[in-house]
């Protein structure tokens, strides 16, 4: 075994230097440094787990005689495999019985190690996702993780929050820390203000059609510029949801006062002399003046359009107002053939424009817009109007479906004739009966258009809330700005 | 885990870029609470018709694919989400390397926990290997290099920490286990 005492690595900069907000939490984690023979000792703050990650990571603890190191710090609830229609009385009908084993081997497997459980039916029971912010159990400064690649959507709270897989799903359990190399840093720095009617949907799929679907691959994204100041902390989330999108693990935004106010009186919130002394941590957490990202890309959020996808992953976007890209203008032939894979899948001519391509399905929830803010966006413009085609509205969790009935928001996509369906990953992932048939094509608000993702066959143009809603209202993809004009 | 020194035998190609987990192993598939037999679902949706029957076209379902060891992908293979599945399915359907010019960051450092090898290397060599489905290649894990049979071939590098893990058949858990006394230092400094 390499020792993980020699030959560290010297610190690439002197403790003094200006560093980053990554670099504040990396090092505020490191149980133990990296070296050129050993990976970095890196302290897990916070640990989210679900039904589909977990069951082989609770065997392998099981296998070995292990206990979860630190029980306060691991909490897990079942959004995946979980039905979203409503529960006949009182029992919930799984897509198949496979889902339903899944989901009580998370119950036998929390109550068996004593971990925290929000099961179907408990009032902060959600996407995973939506529950940590929501409940105030992710903070600022601290490392999340979780066997979901939308770990990312934590860093929104300038959390450094990642995905891993069910190896180190145990190995957090068992230890509560991971064996990490440091990633490098890239600053996406967004000028200037968002127009009316740009959602920070629009935003992230702008960065990755910028920066490529492996643009990030190695780099934590740090989300820079009056466009980002500008975001609510829910649009954040939104952004940084997308990261993986770009390759990148973790995206973050600096905490500020829109941070502090959204944390302020959530239930796990530090509280009274905890939370001053909390605050003036995460006060000192934004990058210092003259720190340095390896990386930066400048994008002008002032000429940003909504967007939408068009072929089969996020980088594949264009402004709602655009057209089909035409593979025989691109120069590289690997581009070309990439770009015809996916029209052909997609059934989807070059050169036409998108705007009034039939859909046969709309989604609107997910991890990535499924909060509360994402749901008034699709209400306002379903309210008063009549959808076309299928249309389920999914709250992220059980929290988002409350408040949104407390703001009738339930009764204007009902009235829409949308279908108002119980809190889970839903049409996103499509393995809990929640599905679209193959060839179908959904406007959908979640975070992936691979094929197949949304059902097999199936066919996904990502948008955003009201570019969802505004196509269910018209059955064909179609611009919010100008529904009812 | 098995100890990894050298992986010999032939490629299966799938040329496209950008190729993501969840065509890898689709969602579906994910309702299990063990490992076992996940190769029957590895690309199942690029692979198998609607009714069940392989596509005869597909490179996995070709005859010089049988037995093949070594999967050759175009660029960012493994991209998308997190699902540990994905290596899963990968090793019991017989794969022991992935080589592409650049593989995602979640599934590497998943691979690398089931002793299946991510190989990255040069353009040159991987255009090379795209261009010759069923080559039978050396990935010697000792030597950090890919040789093809006429005896070229490429450098790639690998992690030192996963390199030794590799070749010693050494788990990471165990590594972490033994660092209890730092951890329960880190936790008592806070």
């Amino acid at each position: 075994m390499p020792s993980a005492e020699s030959s560290e690595r010297s610190p690439r900069r002197h403790a003094l230097s200006p560093r980053t907000l990554f670099e504040k939490v990396w090092d505020a984690h490191l149980v133990r440094p990296e070296t050129a023979e050993t990976p970095a000792v890196l302290y897990v703050d916070l640990h989210l787990v679900h039904e589909v990650t977990s069951p082989q990571a609770f065997s392998a603890l099981r296998e070995r005689g292990l206990r979860v190191r630190r029980l306060d710090r691991t909490v897990a609830t079942m959004d995946h495999s979980t039905p979203t229609s409503a529960p006949v009385d009182g029992h919930y009908r799984f897509g198949d019985a496979q889902a339903e084993a899944q989901v009580a081997k998370l119950r036998q497997n929390c109550a068996e190690f004593g971990v925290e459980l929000h099961p179907l039916g408990d009032p902060a029971q959600g996407i995973v996702h939506v529950i940590g912010p929501e409940l105030g159990l992710t903070q600022p400064g601290m490392t999340v993780v979780c066997g979901d690649s939308h770990t990312a959507t934590h860093g929104a709270l300038g959390a450094l929050a990642f995905g891993i897989g069910t190896s180190e799903v145990g190995h957090v359990l068992a230890t509560q820390c991971l064996l990490q190399r440091r990633p490098r840093t890239l600053a996406v720095r967004v000028e200037g203000k968002l127009a009316t009617g740009v959602a920070a949907k629009d935003l992230i799929l702008a960065v990755i059609a910028r920066i490529g679907v492996g643009g990030g691959t190695g780099h934590v994204i740090e989300y820079l510029g009056p466009a980002v100041r500008a975001l609510s902390m829910e649009e954040r989330m939104t952004v940084c949801n997308m990261s993986i999108e770009a390759g990148a693990r973790a995206g973050m935004v600096a905490p500020d006062d829109v941070t502090f106010q959204y944390l302020s009186g959530r239930p796990r919130a530090p509280k009274g002399r905890d939370w001053e002394r909390a605050l003036a941590a995460w006060r000192s957490l934004p990058g210092d003046e003259g720190a340095r990202h390896d990386r930066e890309v400048r994008i002008d959020g002032s000429a940003l359009e909504p967007m939408i996808t068009f072929g089969t992953n996020p980088g594949q976007a264009i402004p709602v107002t655009g057209r089909v890209p035409d593979p025989a203008r691109s120069g590289d032939p690997a581009a070309r053939a990439a770009l015809e894979a996916a029209l052909r899948y997609m059934g989807l001519e070059p050169g036409r424009p998108i705007l009034g391509q039939k859909v046969d399905v709309v989604f609107i929830g997910s991890c990535t817009n499924g909060r509360i803010e994402d749901l008034r966006a699709a209400a306002a413009v379903m309210k008063g109007r009549r959808v076309k085609v299928r249309s389920l509205v999914v709250p992220g969790s059980r929290a988002v479906k409350s408040q949104a009935e407390a703001e009738g928001l339930d009764r204007v996509f009902r009235e829409a004739g949308a279908e108002w369906r119980e809190p889970g990953c839903s049409m996103c992932i499509g393995m809990n009966g929640d599905q679209i048939g193959r060839g179908q094509y959904c406007v959908a608000t979640s975070n992936r258009n691979f094929e197949g993702r949304q059902g097999a066959g199936g066919r996904t143009l990502l948008a955003s809330p009201a570019t969802a809603a505004a196509s269910a209202v018209a059955g064909a993809v179609a611009d919010a700005r100008r529904v009812g004009a | 885990m098995e100890p990894i020194r050298v992986i010999e035998g032939r490629t299966v190609v799938l040329p496209g870029a950008n190729i993501d987990t969840d065509q890898i192993i689709p969602a579906r598939f994910l309702k299990v609470t063990d490992k076992k037999g996940l190769g029957a679902a590895l690309f199942a949706d690029w692979r198998y018709e609607k009714d069940g029957t392989p596509r005869p076209d597909f490179p996995l379902n070709r005859p010089e694919a049988k037995g093949a060891r070594v999967l050759v992908a175009g660029d960012n293979f493994g991209c998308g989400s997190s699902r540990e599945h994905a290596p899963w399915a990968l090793v019991d359907h017989g794969i022991r390397a992935v080589v592409s010019t650049s593989i995602a960051d979640i599934f590497r450092a998943n691979a690398l926990k089931n002793g299946l090898l991510p190989v990255v290397i040069d353009a040159g060599t991987h255009q090379r290997l795209l261009a010759s489905p069923g080559a039978t290649v050396r990935i010697d894990l000792a030597a950090l290099t890919l040789t093809l049979a006429d005896g070229t071939g490429a450098p790639f590098s690998i992690d030192a920490f996963a390199r030794y893990c590799l070749m010693n058949g050494v788990d990471e858990l165990g590594f972490l286990l033994s660092q209890g006394e730092a951890i329960d230092a880190y936790e008592g400094s806070r």
